[in-house]
């Protein structure tokens, strides 16, 4: 599939007649990929499926309460990336990631670390809600009930209620809790997906087009929830929609070809892009 | 794009149509005349079964008066109850019916007709009650096997005598006691509550029945969970390469390997070489777990597979360890999978004979097996052993013997059923 994605935007570049020698011979990302209160950062990061070279040199800093979309083309990396965050690539025996990332200064790769801590720490919601084939209060009690994060009943029932009500699905769902969780609606699968990763309490949010398979409404009830979930959480958002990327975060990364193109504030980057790649692909010549 | 094409999409289907529609209509027709001789030969199987085996269920029984007294039960001298001559007391009741015996030969004949059966009641009446000493009981006595065969018709009286296992004499003698109503048609509670015996009318299935029981409960002790964590392992934990690649071609050999050689294998390492008696259901549920072990494995790691990998990733990015994903989420996903997998085997273990004649479980046994290391046989194994009988009334117990085992079959899965339906969850 990734060959495939690479001729056709390989036929792209031919038509944006874009160079090696153009913009940036040596490959380095444009714009500002440091940030303030870096929270999350990679260094040089690299990621190989086999012979395939997914992510190519990829430097980027997150802030704490950051909203930063990582934008691009089908096949382009971004969700290699994001699951480099949470070692959810380790479950894949070719694959093999080279670099450094650091969260919160600690080197998530070290051999010391622990996986488990790791992704108690970083959440993770995925393109397909994927609720557990059990009741809606045992999906968002799972989370904490394995971590040990409730000291008894009635504190777990305020983890479910907190987590349900900040995901903004406790009003829908409050008198069937025990009903089970893939009888709800697309939309509501996902916020209650959300609400199971927040119930977690993580220090940072991943968002793999977390509305892709939603319905405008839906989507915008989403949107809404990012919104109000920045404010305690670095929430890291791949996503195929340009509107949604300006709506709802401070920074967006391009990436083309597993490479790291353009990063700089929302805002510039969709009014002033530096890179012809950023450009034709906002613009829609890509993609 | 180009619609001025000489013939139109439309014409062009339109003169596909009727093709598509024969070929369907044919292989419609196929499939149901294929499935029409499936329950044609299934209806065969179960009536020719059926109307074989259903009159071993009644047997026919003897009323006799028995006179317990203490010449009779001593005709030496000294009555001594372990040793008495309980056989010659039905003698001498049954002479009394059939006073016309005269001669050594007629005796003989006329002692035919009872089963030593009786004997053996006479006696167990006895050492339970002393009290019977002295008086005369009316007692129902199994009659031999000859004397039911006449009663069922099986026996055909138009033959010349020597062809024929009753004699005249014993036809004549038989119609007497029936005259007198003193053979009557009852249950077989033989067939249900003995061991096996080389007089049909006291053989029964108990022993078989038990020995398969112990067998199976030894095999899914065993192949279950040996099964299903090898298929965990195998599925979750076990690292993708060369070695799980040729692992895996072994196990799905393995499933194909003649049963047999599974029996000389338990032959060579259970019994010669670990020391597990002989002939017992515990190396009888070995052997049988070698046999299904394959099989729970190739229907666990089928099972495990169909779990959604949705599913996984949402544990693992809450942060459950490799362990509490498989325990929480996969297993309870795939149990009703691999519940089905060790029904199929066990199915398949119980109607297994070849492998048990190679570890002694032929052997000609009597008593029912009291647990896991006393000698016992097999449903399937008996079903044998009747076959190869040559009394007539073993034919009728054989058919018995194979509606039993499938019975018990039939009582095996319904119980997986329902296990797996309670298990099962809805998406």
């Amino acid at each position: 599939m990734d060959n495939e994605v690479a001729v056709a935007t390989g036929d792209a570049m031919e038509h944006v007649e874009y160079v090696e020698s153009d913009a940036n011979p040596s490959g380095d990302t444009v714009g500002n990929v440091k940030s303030d209160d870096a929270f999350i950062s990679a260094e040089d990061v690299n990621v190989y499926y086999g012979d395939n070279h997914a992510i190519k040199n990829v430097t980027l800093e997150i802030g704490r309460q950051q909203v930063i979309a990582l934008i691009g083309p089908s096949g382009c990396g971004k969700s290699t990336f994001l699951r480099c965050l949470n070692r959810m690539n380790d479950s894949i025996d070719s694959a093999r990631v080279t670099g450094r990332i650091t969260l919160d200064g600690e080197d998530i790769y070290a051999k010391n670390l622990d996986p488990v801590l790791l992704r108690a720490r970083v959440g993770i919601v995925f393109q397909k809600p994927n609720p557990f084939p059990k009741t809606i209060y045992e999906n968002v009690a799972y989370g904490p009930r394995i971590h040990g994060l409730a000291a008894n009943r009635s504190e777990l029932d305020q983890i479910v209620h907190t987590s349900l009500e900040r995901a903004g699905l406790l009003k829908e769902v409050k008198d069937r809790l025990d009903e089970p969780g893939t009888s709800l609606s697309g939309g509501q699968q996902q916020r209650l997906c959300i609400a199971r990763t927040i119930a977690v309490n993580p220090e940072v949010i991943l968002m793999d087009e977390p509305c892709s398979a939603l319905d405008p409404i839906a989507t915008a009830k989403i949107e809404d929830l990012i919104d109000e979930l920045s404010e305690n959480y670095a929430i890291i958002i791949v996503t195929h929609s340009m509107q949604q990327a300006a709506r709802v975060s401070q920074r967006v990364a391009y990436f083309h070809l597993g490479k790291l193109i353009e990063v700089d504030e929302t805002s510039r980057i969709f009014t002033n892009p530096q890179h012809k790649l950023t450009e034709d692909y906002i613009t829609g010549r890509i993609g | 794009m180009n619609r001025d094409t000489s013939i139109s999409t439309r014409d062009k289907v339109a003169a596909g149509l009727r093709k598509r529609h024969r070929s369907e209509l044919t292989f419609r027709a196929f499939g149901f005349i294929a499935t029409a001789i499936g329950i044609l030969f299934l209806a065969v199987f179960f009536w020719s079964l059926i109307a074989q085996g259903y009159t071993a269920f009644s047997q026919t029984y003897l009323t006799l008066d028995i006179e317990f007294s203490e010449e009779a039960l001593a005709p030496g001298g000294q009555l001594d109850l372990e040793y008495a001559d309980f056989d010659g007391v039905v003698r001498q009741s049954l002479r009394q019916l059939l006073p016309d015996a005269t001669d050594r030969r007629a005796r003989r004949e006329m002692n035919r007709l009872v089963s030593i059966g009786a004997g053996y009641q006479v006696r167990d009446a006895i050492r339970d009650d002393e009290s019977l000493l002295g008086t005369t009981q009316t007692m129902r006595v199994p009659a031999a096997s000859t004397v039911d065969m006449v009663m069922k018709g099986n026996i055909d009286r138009t033959l010349p005598e020597e062809q024929r296992t009753a004699s005249d004499r014993q036809l004549a003698w038989i119609d007497q006691l029936a005259e007198q109503g003193r053979l009557e048609m009852g249950f077989n509670t033989a067939l249900f509550t003995n061991g096996d015996s080389r007089e049909p009318e006291l053989a029964g299935i108990r022993g078989a029945v038990m020995g398969s029981l112990y067998m199976l409960i030894v095999a899914i002790a065993v192949s279950f969970p040996v099964g299903t964590a090898a298929a965990i392992y195998l599925e979750e934990f076990a690292p993708k390469n060369r070695w799980s690649d040729l692992i895996e071609v072994n196990i799905n050999n393995l499933a194909a390997v003649p049963s047999i050689v599974f029996g000389l294998l338990g032959l060579a390492v259970f019994i010669n070489w670990i020391g597990i008696p002989r002939s017992s259901p515990l190396v009888g549920g070995f052997v049988l777990s070698l046999l299904t072990l394959p099989v729970i494995i190739i229907a666990s790691r089928a099972a495990i597979k169909a779990v959604p990998p949705s599913i996984r990733e949402a544990a693992l990015g809450l942060g459950a360890s490799k362990m509490q994903v498989v325990g929480h989420h996969v297993l309870p996903l795939a149990l009703p999978g691999m519940l089905t997998g060790a029904i199929i085997g066990m199915s398949r273990a119980l109607g297994e004979s070849a492998p048990l004649l190679m570890i002694g479980m032929v052997a000609f046994i009597v008593d029912v097996p009291a647990g896991f290391t006393d000698p016992a046989t097999a449903l399937p194994v008996q079903v044998y052993l009747w076959a190869d009988s040559p009394e007539r009334a073993f034919a009728e117990r054989t058919s018995a013997a194979i509606i039993v085992l499938l019975a018990f079959l039939l009582v095996m899965n319904l119980t997986a059923v329902i296990l797996r339906k309670r298990v099962e969850r809805q998406w």
